[in-house]
């Protein structure tokens, strides 16, 4: 399926709840965070978008907002998608798509340990690449440049 | 012999110029020296160094141990398994602070003596990651013998710098080193 293509059976199949932000030179679309779980079991089950594949799962810092990315692939389709969720800072929660894309699991982990964005669902949330006792999520703009851990060893 | 100057010079021999090292008493008599430099001659021949690498410096030192540029010529490519047998550290690579206490531990592991490698500038000082997760150089967990700068140096900078520790490991003396009651126990004397 094209671009195009793929615009006009998103629009068709989720209509107000999907919102296209971007055409070139990849399609972008934001949707609401409640919605998250389910027009993800949509986009990878339904015959027409077929999303077999997530090739990235981060998040950005908008200062105002935290944005959490999804970016989808069809390798049957050959069409590509990016997901954009916009949350609010202070209540940063979001639906884990870990049961839709196993691939999920050990991203929204990371997200999780450099954002502080909680996955609701996720069946193991704990921080994967810093340490457990890490105070803090550093990719936060909020998070202070020259922080440093007092204890070394 | 040359009784006036105390030293033996014509034929280097096997060991090299060790009985340079010899020292005369005021009075005249040897006392010790000798002892130092074959001691010395043993240790800087046989490095043993601590299998473990950080980050892509640790490719570098795969090389460098690999037969192109072969640091077994300098008898330290016995890379051991475990830090109870293991005399000198190449830390090759970036320390993360999740990293931190287990290289500390290693280091606490080995047997002393033990002569630490800074390779690369990540271990030297952090190099471009100035950073939340990143230790800024090894010498914030052990102390370092010799800093090998480069990201990451080539094989021959290791070898140089391994030179250098032998240098400086030909400098030291057993009794100075129980002297150093505080100190590191890598850095004796002369340094």
């Amino acid at each position: 399926m094209g671009p195009r293509e793929l615009q006009a059976e998103l629009k068709k199949s989720f209509g107000d709840l999907i919102n296209i932000v971007q055409e070139e030179p990849d399609l972008v679309a934001e949707i609401p965070a409640s919605e998250v779980l389910n027009i993800a079991g949509i986009l990878k089950n339904d015959r027409r978008f077929n999303f077999d594949f997530l090739v990235s799962l981060t998040a950005v810092d908008r200062r105002d907002h935290l944005e959490v990315v999804y970016v989808l692939r069809s390798l049957k389709e050959r069409h590509q998608l990016i997901l954009k969720v916009k949350i609010d800072a202070a209540w940063p929660e979001v639906p884990s798509v870990a049961s839709v894309w196993p691939a999920a699991n050990w991203d929204e982990r990371e997200v999780y340990d450099l954002f502080g964005i909680r996955f609701t669902g996720h069946p193991n949330l704990k921080r994967i690449l810093l340490p457990d006792d890490w105070e803090g999520h550093p990719l936060r703009k909020d998070y202070p440049v020259d922080k440093r851990p007092e204890k070394v060893f | 012999m040359d009784l006036k100057t105390g030293l033996h010079q014509t034929d280097p021999g096997p060991l090299g110029n060790i009985f340079s090292y010899v020292e005369r008493l005021p009075g005249g008599q040897i006392l010790i020296g000798s002892l130092d430099a074959l001691v010395n001659w043993g240790r800087k021949c046989s490095l043993w160094p601590l299998t473990f690498g950080l980050a892509c410096c640790a490719i570098e030192m795969m090389s460098t141990g690999a037969s192109r540029f072969d640091i077994d010529r300098f008898g330290a490519g016995v890379f051991r398994p475990s830090p109870r047998q293991a005399d000198v550290m190449l830390v090759a690579g970036t320390i993360t602070y999740k990293m931190a206490p287990r290289v500390r531990m290693l280091y606490e592991q080995m047997p002393a003596p033990k002569w630490v490698i800074a390779l690369g500038n990540c271990a030297c000082s952090g190099g471009p990651f100035n950073t939340y997760s990143v230790v800024q150089g090894m010498d914030k967990i052990a102390p370092v013998d010799v800093y090998i700068p480069g990201c990451p140096p080539r094989p021959e900078a290791l070898l140089y710098g391994l030179m250098r520790l032998q240098d400086k490991i030909s400098k030291e003396t057993i009794t100075r080193r129980g002297a150093l009651k505080d100190g590191p126990q890598g850095i004796a004397s002369g340094a």
